[in-house]
């Protein structure tokens, strides 16, 4: 085990990966020299050079382009965004060529590759530098979404992905890359895509989140225990695969539910979760499903406008105290 | 080129013909669902490009992609297959006409998005650039597509990293509709037109690559220019922009009515037939006469139609499948 921080273990995953398999390279802006812009490629440029760590234009979706044509081509690119928001600019690269490839092909190649790119509110970066849009692509057979909430498991989790022959799209959490954990040293140490973590256990309420809400929610659950509430968390780490069965074993032992995500709540994430427990779980509930996420605007610049729209744990606490 | 290189080129492009004039019937009839987008009158660049690589070489293509397909070595009988919606055709009846692929012959798919095969031929060719095994990239898209965000991105990321691809322009002066750029002869003057620019070519000088512009009728002149930017490519001089001033003889879909074009226009270039022009071109050449161009074409014609009777006789997919290979183990 070593402390590290999120983006020095994502660091550590690709260099273990590019150790591994010389199929694995890097293509983004900043990637190089600049190790990234929140340090993710730290010390790659200095240790693989210009062929497996290559800087590119600010061309979104010729550069995201080109790790699809080239993970079509025997090779498993790892595509850096700077920022999610501009993954529309290359998403048709991911939404009709990527995903659908090998389906619509009859199954005669495959997409290995991952798109990393940061995610996240609460840095006061208003609206094109603060948004999430996993539920989006979770839509979209062909596509898999990871999102880790800590260090460990960022590394993990991304020599799964890297490993796993298709399109993943790997999102950071910005407020997560500076916090240490403990990371496993072991080259071989993986968390498989598709399975969720129960981080805490408990017997009153399934907090079921993801990402930066881990956080809260494990905060939240602190006061709430001085309540007498017992929250259960679960990590789903994985939004596409879900692993709803965790939620449902979770749900089926506390009879209420929780979904916490950051962003909005229309067609999201906490609305799939919402809509599996009620066709499979529905007469466990001893309350009405309860979803906590962000407020239907974008993000605002000012940061005290920013704390009301997105989660807060005061919100947390009090909307969990009103199922009981 | 010999005697036999010459007959085969001509043979490649009468598949190419053929084939699309029986599927034009089988749409008409239904027999042919979804849409299909007729290459009718653009062969000399499909048959001339892939005649100036190695197999291996790989290919992206466009929604107008029968003909890069069969001209990359691809088998009728799978592609009518694919068309008919069966089990046998080359997708398994995923992907029908605009999305025809076939990676083991390097055939990286036909695409349903204008522009979208640009960055993935750049993929393709970064790919053959770290694995150094010499394959090159043939990215053929049209007039219409050089207007997209993609072409530029694509042509940029080529020029300054130096990837093994020739971006092939078919410059058939429509983009759906809309004629691109005014010529002074057909058409109205007050009039929108998309392009700016004479030639597509011209926009490579923006990314410091050659662009060269040629008559893509003429099917030995295709070849010669691709052949040079296949070259360059494979000994890492980069990449090259090579636009073919063709026409597409139908409309830009199955059965769109053609209210847009000038009659006398359509004329003209049928009067300049890549068929026509290279039959009469191996006739003055002494290179066949004409009744062995006309048992050429009578050999087309049985290859095609037997082609259609394996796709006919070949099963629609089972509904047991319908969710496999979304996703890869």
């Amino acid at each position: 085990m070593s402390r590290k921080t999120m983006s020095a273990a994502i660091a550590m995953a690709q260099r273990e990966e590019m150790l591994r398999d010389e199929s694995v390279y890097i293509m983004g802006l900043d990637v190089g020299p600049y190790g990234g812009a929140f340090g993710c490629t730290r010390g790659l440029w200095q240790e693989f050079g210009r062929e497996r760590v290559m800087d590119m234009p600010i061309s979104e979706a010729g550069y995201v382009g080109a790790a699809v044509g080239s993970a079509m081509t025997n090779m498993r690119p790892i595509a850096e965004l700077q920022f999610t928001d501009w993954i529309t600019i290359a998403s048709d690269m991911l939404v009709n060529q990527a995903a659908n490839m090998r389906y619509t092909f009859g199954g005669s190649l495959s997409v290995p590759m991952v798109l990393r790119a940061p995610v996240g509110g609460y840095m006061a970066a208003a609206s094109q530098h603060s948004h999430m849009f996993e539920s989006w692509f979770s839509f979209i057979p062909g596509l898999k979404v990871v999102l880790p909430s800590n260090p460990a498991d960022a590394k993990g989790l991304l020599k799964s992905a890297i490993r796993d022959n298709n399109p993943v799209l790997f999102f950071e959490h910005k407020m997560l890359y500076d916090i240490p954990g403990e990371v496993p040293d072991d080259p071989e140490f993986l968390v498989p895509l598709g399975k969720a973590n129960v981080v805490r256990e408990g017997s009153d309420v399934t907090i079921a989140t993801y990402a930066y809400m881990v956080d809260m929610a494990k905060q939240a659950a602190e006061i709430l225990e001085k309540d007498g509430i017992h929250a259960e968390i679960i990590d789903l780490r994985t939004i596409k695969p879900m692993d709803t069965d965790t939620v449902i074993t979770s749900v089926k032992k506390t009879n209420r539910l929780c979904c916490l995500q950051e962003t909005w709540l229309t067609c999201s994430v906490a609305s799939q979760i919402s809509a599996v427990v009620a066709e499979e779980a529905l007469e466990y509930l001893d309350a009405p499903i309860l979803r906590i996420g962000a407020l239907d605007a974008p993000n605002p610049f000012s940061a005290k406008l920013e704390r009301y729209i997105l989660p807060s744990v005061e919100r947390i606490v009090r909307e969990i105290r009103e199922m009981f | 080129m010999n005697q036999q290189q010459k007959l085969h080129l001509y043979r490649e492009m009468l598949k190419i013909r053929k084939f699309e004039e029986m599927v034009k019937d089988l749409f008409a009839k239904t027999e042919i669902l979804g849409s299909v987008h007729l290459y009718i009158g653009e062969e000399a660049v499909a048959v001339g490009a892939c005649a100036a690589i190695r197999p291996d070489d790989y290919l992206t293509s466009t929604h107008r992609g029968h003909g890069h397909v069969l001209a990359k070595g691809a088998d009728a009988g799978r592609m009518f297959a694919e068309l008919l919606g069966r089990e046998t055709g080359y997708n398994k009846a995923r992907g029908g006409s605009m999305h025809l692929a076939a990676p083991e012959l390097g055939i990286l798919g036909a695409n349903g998005i204008v522009g979208g095969g640009l960055p993935l031929a750049v993929g393709a060719a970064m790919s053959a650039q770290k694995l150094k095994n010499g394959r090159v990239t043939l990215c053929f898209f049209g007039d219409g597509a050089s207007n997209e965000g993609t072409f530029h991105e694509a042509l940029n990321i080529a020029a300054s990293y130096n990837l093994p691809v020739v971006f092939i322009c078919e410059n058939n002066l429509y983009a759906g509709g809309v004629k691109q750029h005014y010529d002074g002869v057909f058409r109205n003057k007050n009039m929108d037109y998309p392009r700016k620019v004479k030639f597509v070519a011209e926009r490579a000088k923006a990314y410091d690559i050659p662009g060269i512009t040629i008559d893509g009728n003429r099917v030995e002149d295709v070849i010669k220019t691709v052949g040079e930017a296949v070259e360059r490519a494979r000994e890492g001089k980069g990449a090259t922009l090579i636009e073919c001033l063709t026409y597409r003889w139908r409309t830009h879909f199955e059965v769109e009515p053609d209210t847009y074009r000038d009659p006398a226009e359509v004329e003209e270039w049928k009067k300049r037939c890549p068929i026509v022009l290279y039959g009469q071109q191996l006739i003055e050449e002494g290179v066949a006469s004409r009744q062995q161009l006309d048992e050429i074409e009578q050999d087309v014609i049985r290859e095609m139609d037997a082609a259609l009777e394996f796709a006919r006789n070949s099963p629609e997919p089972d509904v047991s499948t319908a969710l496999a290979d979304v996703f890869a183990e």
